[in-house]
Order: C-alpha cells, then structure tokens, then sequence
C-alpha cells in the first residue's frame, strides 16, 4: 500500500510505535468476555449466600466447581482491573516515574491478592 | 523574566466544565468510576476469601462489617457497580466490533444499561435480604 509508510517488517510485526501493538486492548477485551459469565455466575451465587454462616461459606467455597469458577473469577477479575487501573494511570498521571512506580505497583499489588486468594480458596477445599 | 519564559495566557479549548452533562458521557465517567471501585472490590473478595480461610473468628469481624449500617451501603453500591459495569461494558464491546455508533442508538443502549442495572441490583437486594 502507498500510504503506508511502515517498513515492511514493522508492518509485518505489528507492534508500533508503542512497542506493543493491540495486546493491552486485545487482553482487556478477552478477559472482560470471559467475566461476562463468570460476573453473572458470581453475582448469583452472592445473593443466595445471603444469611450463610462461617461454615455454610466454607462448605460453599471448597466445593471443586465453586473452586474453580472463584478461581478464575478472582484471578482473571484482577488482571482485567489492573489493565484497567494502568490505563487510568497513564491517563492522568504525567510524571514519568511516578507513572511507572504507581503501574508496577498495581500489577504487584494484583498478582500477590490473586495468589493469596488462589492458596486460600484451594486451603479450605483440600482442607487445610 | 526573559520573553521566552514568561508565561503564554493562550486561549484554552473547551473543557467538561463548559458542557452540559450529557447521558453519553456521564455513563462513560460512571464506567471508569465503577471499574476502580471494582478493582477495590476484587482486592476485598480476595481478602474475603483469605480471611474464610483463616479462622472462624477473623470471619467473625469480616462479617461484622459487611452486616454494618455502612458495610451494607458498601456492598450494595458494589453491586450496582458490577451489573452497572457489565452492562456497559457489554455495549462497549458492541461499539469495539463496530455496532451502534449513532447518536440515537447510543442513547437507547444507554438507557437500556442504566436501567438494567438499577434492577438487577434492586432485584438482588431484595432476593437477598428475603434469605436473611
């Protein structure tokens, strides 16, 4: 094409002049599709937990489907929120070290709520 | 002060203040508000979690919030948040494949969402206070 004025390889690759191309957008998109049913499977479950005692919770929680869907709910909930949170960030924070410290930052503060979440769940299930 | 430093009073584009509150961009605020207060959220049902698995009286104090006067706003506003942010990001990705671009569809789908949202969270509230 004429009015492209990439290099065929940068064409090619795909990656621009963020370094990165669409996969920030492209994981947004893929985890907000898969938290369509988890949301509503959530949101569901939430209500009917309504009055539950500690060991009605329990019980709830550490049955092997539940651990899996919360699983996935936490864990992918997280990373969509954190993608969310940088983009926020990039918004309105123009100082490029606080930019960057503030994003680092989102992304450690997710990864350690989403394992600590994953070993808690997977505890009351094997019956730690 | 030399020229060159001293301050340029140019005249400035429009800002949000100078319009009137639109349903299009009140919504598009309101998803990015509702998706921080969910990421709060996500980090408060990873804490619910660890804390079930922790012991029966940390429970305890988790619970003690969560049936407090403040703790049930706290829960309820999250709720409409989560159906609130669903549905709207549902009619995003309708717009990121292509649909529903006119001004009038876009108005339409965001009634549809917003109110959607203040049912299903209606719904909830009153389905779960009936299991109490």
């Amino acid at each position: 094409m004429s009015s492209d004025l990439r290099s065929h390889l940068g064409r090619a690759r795909g990656l621009g002049s963020a370094k990165s191309g669409v996969h920030h957008f492209w994981v947004q998109r893929l985890t907000a599709v898969a938290l369509i049913p988890l949301a509503v499977w959530f949101a569901v479950s939430l209500v009917t937990l309504s009055g539950a005692d500690y060991a009605m919770v329990r019980a709830w929680i550490g049955s092997p489907f539940v651990m899996v869907l919360l699983i996935l709910t936490i864990v992918i909930g997280l990373h969509h929120a954190q993608l969310g949170i940088q983009v926020v960030i990039e918004d309105y924070v123009h100082n490029d070290g606080a930019k960057l410290a503030m994003i680092v930052g989102v992304k450690f503060i997710a990864v350690f709520f989403g394992l600590a979440a994953a070993v808690a769940i997977l505890r009351i299930g094997f019956g730690g | 002060m030399s020229v060159a430093n001293r301050p340029v009073h140019r005249p400035l584009s429009p800002h949000l203040q100078v319009y009137r509150p639109q349903l299009t961009s009140v919504l598009s605020i309101l998803h990015r508000a509702t998706g921080i207060a969910l990421s709060v959220g996500a980090l408060y049902l990873a804490t619910w979690v660890v804390f079930a698995a922790a012991s029966p009286s940390t429970y305890a104090t988790f619970q003690g919030f969560n049936g407090s006067i403040v703790g049930r706003f706290v829960l309820g506003g999250w709720l409409f948040s989560l159906f609130f942010h669903l549905f709207n990001g549902i009619r995003h990705l309708f717009w990121d494949m292509g649909y529903g671009f006119e001004i009038k569809e876009a108005y339409r789908s965001g009634w549809i969402v917003v109110v959607a949202a203040l049912v299903a969270t209606a719904a909830s509230w009153i389905v779960g206070l009936r299991l109490v």
